[in-house]
């Protein structure tokens, strides 16, 4: 098992890991604030807003992520803006990501129960206040099964973005079936980081869930 | 109070203007942002006629119809895979037997934990150099195929136990509950799920890109890059194009997904949620 990391090949599975976990991190905190304003908009009394993120999420969850990525880096640069291949790819999965969010955390809104805002509306809150005082509150604390899925699929999407010129894992398994090592070994090293993160982000929720759970 | 939410009261004369001059900013500014995006579009000459010409050669719009056929092949190939491999590893994962079970969920644990990129690249790769489109399809099969077994064990475990109890009562043997009494009721709470896992299976094909099969967005970087015109290559209206594509097949689905679950919104009726 040792031959894949001989000479410097172990700083290459490094960095790799380090680029995979750096894009997923950044794109989850940005799909998180992004999915939230959404779902915010998709619920307020305004109309054109509520237009607005029904259309940002029928457009991003049914685009292929795939998609997403070829569009912001062969599209981007034709209209002068260019950015770094890595800051492209926390654009790509942010926007995209922030669509699943955003249904996540609509969905438990609806669930939570209807008394709750109207005992906000009844002590005079608006509807800010009853959002973030006390619908949004609740709601984050029951959709943590759903967000878990969305926030563990994230690492996973995040290997398209090696094909799109990252050095993440999937550009390392790339690289290194180029010069040559077994698909198999590569493919074993591989697949134990994605499942070490993927475990990593499960346990962060299970935790969240420990501290947060509302008995209902 | 027809068609308020509970999140806000009903407006009143002072809230109605409020929300009017906000929606009016809000519109103001979207509309801004938009007009934006059309001039920065523009001013990069990408609607002159000259960067859509491309679509209007014969050639080009047979490339796009066999890409997209190409596509629809693999979905559905794909589709019935996943599904048959799902049912299975569902079935083994509710066994009675400990070791198929363990094995089964084994399998499901670590195909759902795999990015559908790396799978398809190793078995491109290893077994498929020469068949891009089976690397595609059994990568395809394996993801969904674990995804689609744990919504179909959860739909079943989700008929109320009583059901099972009382086909077991009756002296029913296993494949027998299973097929006659527990199936029949779950299949009708899981046809969402299933199908928007099918939306999600639709999307991935879009992977054929990175191992060279010429599916639907691989033909669009071929069309892409072999199309120069006097302002450059037409890579964003291909975009435009090979995305409207594409949702307008996934909408397709979702609609068919909605209208199953509208029709079958008797009896108990639960929420599903999106798969990322």
């Amino acid at each position: 098992m040792g031959r894949l990391f001989e000479n410097g090949n172990l700083a290459l599975f490094r960095d790799g890991f380090l680029q995979t976990v750096e894009i997923s991190a950044l794109s989850a905190l940005f799909a998180l604030l992004l999915g939230t304003l959404l779902a915010a908009f998709r619920v307020s009394p305004v109309p054109v807003l509520r237009v607005f993120g029904t259309v940002w999420v029928n457009l991003f969850r049914n685009t292929p992520l795939t998609v997403l990525f070829f569009a912001v880096t062969f599209g981007l640069p034709r209209l002068g803006v260019h950015f770094a291949s890595t800051t492209l790819a926390v654009i790509a999965l942010s926007a995209y990501t922030a669509s699943f969010v955003c249904e996540v955390l609509r969905a438990g809104i609806n669930t939570v129960p209807v008394g709750q805002a109207e005992a906000a509306r009844s002590l005079g809150m608006t509807f800010g206040q009853t959002l973030t005082q006390v619908v949004l509150p609740q709601a984050g604390r029951t959709v943590l099964g759903p967000m878990s899925s969305v926030f563990i699929a994230l690492p996973r999407n995040s290997a398209i973005a090696g094909a799109f010129s990252v050095s993440e894992l999937y550009h390392f398994q790339q690289t290194m079936t180029d010069l040559g090592y077994g698909i198999f070994l590569i493919f074993f090293w591989v697949a134990l980081a994605y499942l070490f993160l993927s475990a990593c982000v499960a346990l962060f929720f299970r935790f969240l869930e420990t501290r947060l759970a509302v008995a209902r | 109070m027809s068609g308020s939410s509970v999140l806000y009261d009903v407006p009143g004369p002072r809230a109605r203007a409020r929300n009017l001059i906000l929606g009016v900013l809000a519109g103001a500014g979207l509309l801004g942002l938009l007009w934006y995006v059309y001039r920065s579009l523009d001013d990069a000459n990408q609607f002159s006629a000259a960067m859509w010409d491309p679509f209007l050669y014969k050639n080009v719009q047979e490339r796009i119809l066999t890409g997209l056929l190409d596509t629809l092949r693999a979905f559905a190939t794909a589709a019935v895979l996943s599904l048959v491999f799902g049912a299975l590893l569902a079935a083994g994962r509710l066994s009675d037997h400990k070791p198929v079970r363990a094995v089964c969920t084994a399998v499901v644990q670590f195909f759902r934990a795999m990015p559908l990129l790396i799978m398809i690249f190793a078995l491109y790769q290893s077994l498929f150099t020469t068949a891009p489109f089976w690397g595609l399809v059994i990568g395809l099969t394996l993801y969904n195929g674990s995804v689609q077994a744990e919504i179909i064990r959860s739909g079943i475990n989700a008929v109320p136990r009583g059901q099972g109890e009382a086909g077991y009562a009756l002296g029913l043997r296993k494949s027998q509950v299973m097929g006659t009494v527990l199936v029949p009721q779950a299949v009708r709470s899981m046809l969402p799920a299933i199908i928007g896992q099918l939306v999600v299976t639709l999307k991935d094909t879009s992977l054929g890109l990175i191992i060279t099969f010429p599916e639907l967005l691989y033909v669009g970087k071929w069309i892409a890059s072999n199309s120069s015109t006097p302002d450059g290559y037409p890579y964003i209206p291909v975009t435009i194009v090979i995305g409207s594509i594409y949702i307008i097949l996934c909408l397709l689905l979702t609609a068919l997904a909605k209208w199953i679950e509208g029709r079958s919104r008797r009896g108990a009726n639960r929420r599903t949620s999106a798969a990322a």
